[in-house]
């Protein structure tokens, strides 16, 4: 019975999504029809816009720049805050003294830390990227710390015994421990780095959907402000369905199956 | 096949085991047992190199397999490549899965090589275990209670397959257990650890008498193995 809910619960949801999405542009329809105003564009002319910039060639180009933005932040992030966070976890002393620290960069605001590495690096990709990576590794190592805290020894001493070597037991013993924590920062880190590169590129980039938008805001461009908003929002959302939400389920399918 | 010589084993301040000196032959089957504390699991630990932190040596003469209290699967690993992870090099080679179904198969598990360890039985799960500790084809096989906390009938039946299975391959064993009616059955050695720090209490060496191991013959090793004290 309770499979059968849960396979009707898949069946429906995303008729429930489409029909939520739905309301959604109706409501935003009706209030541009309501208002007639230059500050609320309807749906009708964000799709026309829309369809002009796709072909002009600039909506793809500015998104593949931002997210070439977002890939390398979140690569070098990730990568960085990996190592930290094993680390912390597997090093009782080490985690004590750097606690703090942790705690001190998780809760500088991603602001400053744009406006100083655009100071101290300079108005370059380098310093961009670098900002942004700046922004997310406190977040990764502290989801990986407990993922490293988690490690169960008992499979570590089972894996001395038959003598893993480190390649397998990176494979088979660590990372899948590890994978629901590497989902789960992966995701939430999706979600932070592609706001924070709009930022970025707002500041101090000349290309891209942050820059953008910023262009159009000067030019008082509202409906192309929405068509770089939308259209972005979308490619993040798609990359999270398709590719990081397949990754967590398949991380964690041993858990289901059993 | 092996040599084990340990002046000493300290946890902390604590002295746990103090001289503990005997040699194991090859195909010998030897149970260690003792009161809980006595240091039979922190021997075992020793001599598998879990724990290098004491004095003394202990030299072994070809590979170790193991079989933990709990089995200490990997849950995100299915029961076929959790037997061939113990085989050295890529767990998918055809000839290393091959070995692990051969394993499997002779633990009575042939169709389970896809399940899920959670998706076991207790039972199961050790006789995995036990394939897992067979496909390295060890010299000396170390078991830590490997019955404990299964029902009567499941562990006399994997008794009796464990037993048969070190006939057949000839390994040495050490089996740490609290139970001396196991070690009565499955040994023809016993060590008893006893004391604060534990040492060996008696050492007794048996063979089969002709008419069986029957009750007459349980109570007089049994003697033999407190009297020695």
């Amino acid at each position: 019975m309770a499979r059968g809910r849960r396979i009707a619960a898949d069946v429906t949801r995303p008729v429930w999504t489409a029909l939520s999405l739905t309301a959604l542009v109706v409501g935003w329809a009706a209030i541009a029809a309501i208002l007639q105003s230059r500050y609320l564009p309807s749906p009708a002319e964000v799709a026309r816009l829309f369809l002009v910039e796709l072909t002009t060639g600039d909506l793809l180009r500015n998104v593949a720049i931002t997210l070439a933005r977002v890939a390398a932040a979140a690569l070098i992030a990730f990568l960085i805050g990996t190592a930290i966070g094993i680390f912390l976890g597997r090093h009782r002393d080490a985690d004590r003294f750097f606690d703090s620290w942790l705690i001190f960069f998780l809760n500088v605001p991603a602001l400053i830390t744009i406006v100083l590495c655009y100071l101290w690096i300079g108005l370059d990709e380098a310093a961009a990227i670098t900002a942004v990576a700046l922004n997310k590794i406190p977040n990764v190592a502290v989801t990986l710390r407990e993922g490293a805290r988690a490690l169960d020894p008992q499979y570590d001493e089972m894996a001395n015994v038959f003598r893993f070597d480190r390649l397998k037991r990176l494979r088979h013993v660590l990372l899948p421990q590890l994978e629901p924590y590497l989902a789960a920062a992966a995701r939430s880190g999706l979600a932070l780095i592609w706001k924070i590169v709009l930022v970025v590129e707002l500041i101090g980039r000349s290309s891209g959907v942050g820059f953008e938008i910023e262009l159009n805001f000067q030019n008082f461009e509202i409906g192309k402000i929405f068509v770089y908003a939308l259209a972005f929002m979308a490619v993040i959302q798609a990359i999270d369905l398709l590719l990081l939400q397949p990754w967590e389920r398949r991380a964690t399918r041993w858990r289901r199956e059993a | 096949m092996m040599r084990v010589s340990i002046a000493a084993k300290n946890f902390a301040d604590r002295q746990v085991l103090r001289a503990v000196d005997f040699e194991l032959g090859d195909g010998e089957v030897l149970a260690v047992v003792g009161p809980s504390g006595a240091g039979k699991t922190t021997l075992l630990r020793l001599i598998a190199g879990l724990d290098r932190a004491f004095d003394g040596t202990i030299d072994i003469a070809g590979p170790i397999g193991m079989v933990f209290q709990e089995p200490r699967l990997l849950p995100w690993r299915r029961t076929i490549d959790n037997v061939a992870l113990a085989v050295p090099g890529s767990p998918r080679r055809p000839e290393t899965l091959k070995d692990a179904a051969d394993a499997l198969a002779q633990m009575g598990l042939a169709g389970e090589h896809d399940t899920f360890p959670r998706a076991l039985s207790g039972g199961m799960a050790r006789r995995v275990a036990l394939a897992r500790a067979l496909v390295i084809r060890p010299r000396l096989m170390l078991l830590d209670e490997p019955f404990a906390s299964l029902d009567e009938a499941t562990a006399d039946a994997l008794r009796g397959m464990v037993a048969d299975l070190w006939r057949q391959h000839r390994m040495s064993v050490v089996l740490v257990t609290h139970d001396v009616k196991e070690a009565l059955t499955l040994a023809d050695r016993i060590i008893r650890l006893d004391g604060q720090p534990a040492t060996i209490a008696a050492d007794v060496t048996f063979g089969t008498p002709p008419d069986g191991r029957n009750e007459l013959w349980r109570s007089e090793t049994l003697s033999r193995l407190v009297g020695t004290s």
